[in-house]
């Protein structure tokens, strides 16, 4: 991989500070033609940053920027896209009621007035079928699966003209199999003659793809290596400043009996669609169960019905021997439901609400918390500081607004809030996500904590690899029913992978039916 | 039978059509204001304005042609305060759009008291020239009306600049990040719809009558908007509901005509009634576009 000619990209000493904070504080960064070059840091740790920087949204304050070898100062990304680079969002900016051809095509359409859909289809068939980017030009993009959708996002990159593709946490949607697609892609398109940028905060992500990789930590570079000549352990360390545990401690469980189960579950979704098929499972006392799958498979429609925000058509729940289905989330609670929800922002926590008045949400009928209707604040700040203290909550006081705390410190406030009540069940939706390597590090192991403790933890993920780490128990949710069971280490990658996207390998469908037969056996 | 013959006449046909004119003219503006991601409840400030403006003109000039060119102008210039508000110091659309209506309705009452010294509206003005449609009359603004409908359609589904409008309004930050300036699009869209809206005022004041009167939009201007959610934000399925209101609205006529014994209030409700339960009852599946109401992000 000798380099031909000037890098592709030159980012040298890069500044950019934003009222009270450094995001970038003299990162350089230097990517060879030709290659892919994965960008590794933690959340929070200044990528955005330096990619908007990069495509012109952010000014920097110094540094300089050369693409092949030419000083540039883009005034916005269209500067960038003319000069020959191009991104893939991880949050795609496509257009979902457009036709892939249409999408590609928006901003770039050529001359004249009229719109040539024909034209644009044929150009656009011709560029996928060149790079082996399976995808119809005709097809409205809404209608497509997560992946197919980022293929219109490379193939638009590569209209556009990009000879440098950056590519901002590309595999954050996609399944195990749309993953080994993109790396297959990519590679295709390094082989021929494309530059390729891999922004990722994931080391398995670094070692199957990339040449080389650069770590950033906290605005600044910490160094940059040969991939085949570093190792995960050293990245790692690289990445978060110190030596880090990859694995999560977790002894064998002992599951007891359920304490939460489901059967035969049937919930419309919002959009008046069937999100679960009777779907069932139990979760027992004692055990993690992971709940993977897709995003859109029924996952939030299950969640939802176990807290008590969404009423099934049919089905029950039982939660601790009681019968809750279809009971409010306050009566829920109260049986011993603890809610980590996947939004802390919607649904976790009212932002501008101080600590102490986020401690009362949902507590707020209850000793000690008030008394006869009268809220007793000295005793719930007191609490909100001793949980504060007890959860390793960083903030200047309980009397802080929540909208003041890193990601990390929100989520432990969330933690605390619901684990301190004891609660029978915990169900934990996407609970580290967006958290820096410490944070997951904490709120992983408060879960194996309260399952050690003989409650029982549900975990509804869309990162494989937590679900790996911390399940005793797998399931695969697909199409509103759980469509296979696994013990922990009892199944590979690529076999949750398969089902995930609702291949059987006996090409039967799954049924929730019977999965959890030896749970009820146990 | 000779009743039911009677009421499916022509003169309930060309009744529809000029009962619907103007709302297909301020439908069509909202429409592309909508698709460009500005919800423009202003339509009913900026045809009362047009409305007046028209009147206004007419009367000054002692010539219609000369009234409608000012009245397009007022829309328009409506359009312009109002995009400098919900654009450019990207307000709350909504609020923004309330202003103008509150301004087109308190501004048009006071200066038909300046201007002509008496509260309730205009003395008689000339008027656009008209043909006649099996003993009808229609003005020329009707066929004008329904002639913008497939021009909107052309220009929305058939060129890049439609194409981009419609980016804006579905997603201004993906239209940004391709290059596309936002605002600029929705500008233009606004400005469309004020120029469509005052014509579909001007109709109003010196089209249909002779004569400007102090709200005489009352409430065109929300049935066309409704008549834009209606249609799904489409250009046919809009012209399709204007079509119904104006049906709504010209039954009265008809039912007048022949005496049948309704109740008058009833008939005058009829069409916001009409609008009421197509909105309520029929637009669960419309999609609006994604975009609506959401500012572009750049500065």
């Amino acid at each position: 991989m000798a380099p031909a000619g000037p890098p592709a990209i030159e980012m040298l000493g890069i500044v950019k500070r934003f009222p009270g904070v450094v995001a970038n504080d003299g990162i350089t960064f230097v990517v060879e033609p030709g290659e892919i070059h994965a960008l590794l840091g933690e959340n929070g740790a200044g990528k955005s940053t330096l990619m908007n920087v990069l495509f012109g949204l952010y000014h920097p304050d110094e540094g300089e920027i050369r693409v092949a070898g030419r000083p540039v100062r883009f005034h916005g990304p269209r500067d960038a896209v003319d000069a020959g680079l191009g991104m893939v969002h991880q949050h795609f900016m496509l257009i979902p009621r457009f036709t892939v051809a249409e999408n590609v095509v928006l901003g770039s359409e050529g001359t004249g007035v009229r719109l040539d859909r024909a034209a644009a289809a044929r150009r656009v068939g011709e560029l996928a079928e060149r790079y082996g980017l399976r995808v119809d030009p005709t097809a409205t993009v809404g209608d497509l699966p997560v992946g197919v959708q980022q293929r219109v996002e490379i193939l638009r990159a590569l209209y556009q003209g990009g000879r440098t593709l950056i590519l901002d946490e590309p595999t954050a949607l996609l399944t195990p199999q749309e993953v080994e697609d993109l790396y297959a892609i990519l590679n295709r398109l390094r082989e021929g003659g494309s530059t390729i940028v891999f922004i990722t905060h994931k080391l398995r992500e670094v070692a199957a793809v990339s040449d080389r990789v650069t770590v950033i930590r906290r605005g600044r570079t910490i160094g940059t290596r040969q991939t085949s000549e570093t190792t995960a352990d050293e990245l790692a360390e690289l990445m978060v400043g110190r030596e880090v545990n990859l694995r999560v401690e977790r002894p064998p469980a002992t599951p007891g009996e359920p304490v939460l189960t489901a059967e035969g579950l049937e919930v419309t979704g919002t959009r008046g669609e069937a999100a679960l098929r009777g779907l069932s499972l139990a979760v027992r006392r004692g055990e993690i169960v992971g709940i993977c799958g897709v995003e859109g498979n029924g996952q939030a429609e299950l969640v939802e019905t176990i807290a008590g925000l969404r009423r099934p058509e049919r089905g029950r729940v039982t939660l601790a021997g009681r019968e809750v289905t279809g009971q409010n989330p306050e009566a829920i609670r109260q049986v011993g439901l603890a809610y980590i929800p996947e939004d802390r922002h919607g649904r976790g926590l009212v932002l501008p609400f101080s600590l102490t008045e986020n401690v009362l949400l949902g507590n707020v009928d209850h000793p000690p918390f008030s008394h006869g209707g009268r809220i007793d604040y000295p005793a719930t700040a007191a609490l909100t500081e001793r949980l504060m203290a007890a959860f390793d909550v960083r903030a200047p006081s309980a009397a802080t607004p929540a909208a003041a705390l890193s990601g990390g410190n929100q989520q432990k406030l969330i933690c605390a809030r619901e684990l301190h009540r004891e609660p029978e069940l915990v169900l934990a939706v996407q609970p580290t996500r967006g958290l820096d390597v410490g944070a997951i590090e904490f709120v992983h192991k408060q879960l194996v904590a309260e399952r050690d403790k003989g409650r029982g933890v549900l975990l509804v993920s869309f990162d494989l690899d937590e679900i790996l780490d911390l399940s005793d128990r797998i399931l695969v949710i697909f199409g509103g029913r759980i469509v296979g069971e696994f013990a922990s280490g009892g199944v590979s990658r690529t076999e949750l992978g398969l089902l995930m996207g609702g291949k059987d390998k006996t090409g039967e469908t799954g049924e929730g039916v019977g999965v959890d037969e030896h749970v009820r056996v146990a | 039978m000779d009743a039911i013959v009677g009421f499916f006449s022509v003169a309930l046909l060309t009744a529809t059509l000029r009962s619907a004119a103007p709302l297909v003219f301020a439908a069509m503006g909202g429409l592309l204001s909508e698709r460009s991601g500005v919800t423009n409840i202003a339509l009913e400030g900026l045809m009362l304005l047009g409305a007046f403006a028209a009147a206004a003109g007419a009367w000054f000039t002692g010539n219609a042609l000369l009234g409608l060119l000012v009245g397009v102008l007022a829309g328009m210039l409506g359009a312009v305060v109002f995009g400098l508000w919900a654009i450019g110091l990207r307000a709350d659309q909504i609020v923004a759009g309330t202003a103008i209506n509150l301004l087109g309705l308190g501004l048009t009452a006071f200066l038909v008291q300046r201007i002509w010294n008496q509260a309730g509206g205009s003395p008689s003005v000339a008027r656009l020239p008209s043909f006649e449609v099996g003993g009808s009359t229609l003005n020329v603004l009707v066929p004008l009306a329904f002639l913008a409908v497939p021009v909107v359609h052309w220009v929305l589904f058939k060129t890049t600049g439609g194409l981009r409008l419609m980016a804006a309004g579905e997603s201004p930050r993906a239209a940004e990040s391709v290059g596309i300036d936002v605002p600029r699009y929705r500008y233009a869209a606004v400005l469309a719809s004020g120029l469509l809206a005052g014509l579909g005022g001007a109709y109003l004041s010196i089209g249909d009558l002779s004569q400007f009167t102090t709200n005489m939009t009352a409430g065109r201007g929300f049935i066309a908007l409704a008549a834009v959610i209606f249609g799904n934000w489409t250009p046919l399925g809009t012209l399709g509901a204007a079509l119904l209101f104006g049906f709504a609205q010209a039954l009265r006529f008809q039912v007048q005509a022949l005496n049948w014994p309704i109740p008058q209030d009833l008939l005058i409700a009829l069409p916001y009634l009409v609008t009421l339960l197509a909105v309520t009852g029929l637009v669960r599946n419309s999609q609006p576009p994604a975009g609506l109401g959401k500012h572009a992000t750049s500065d």
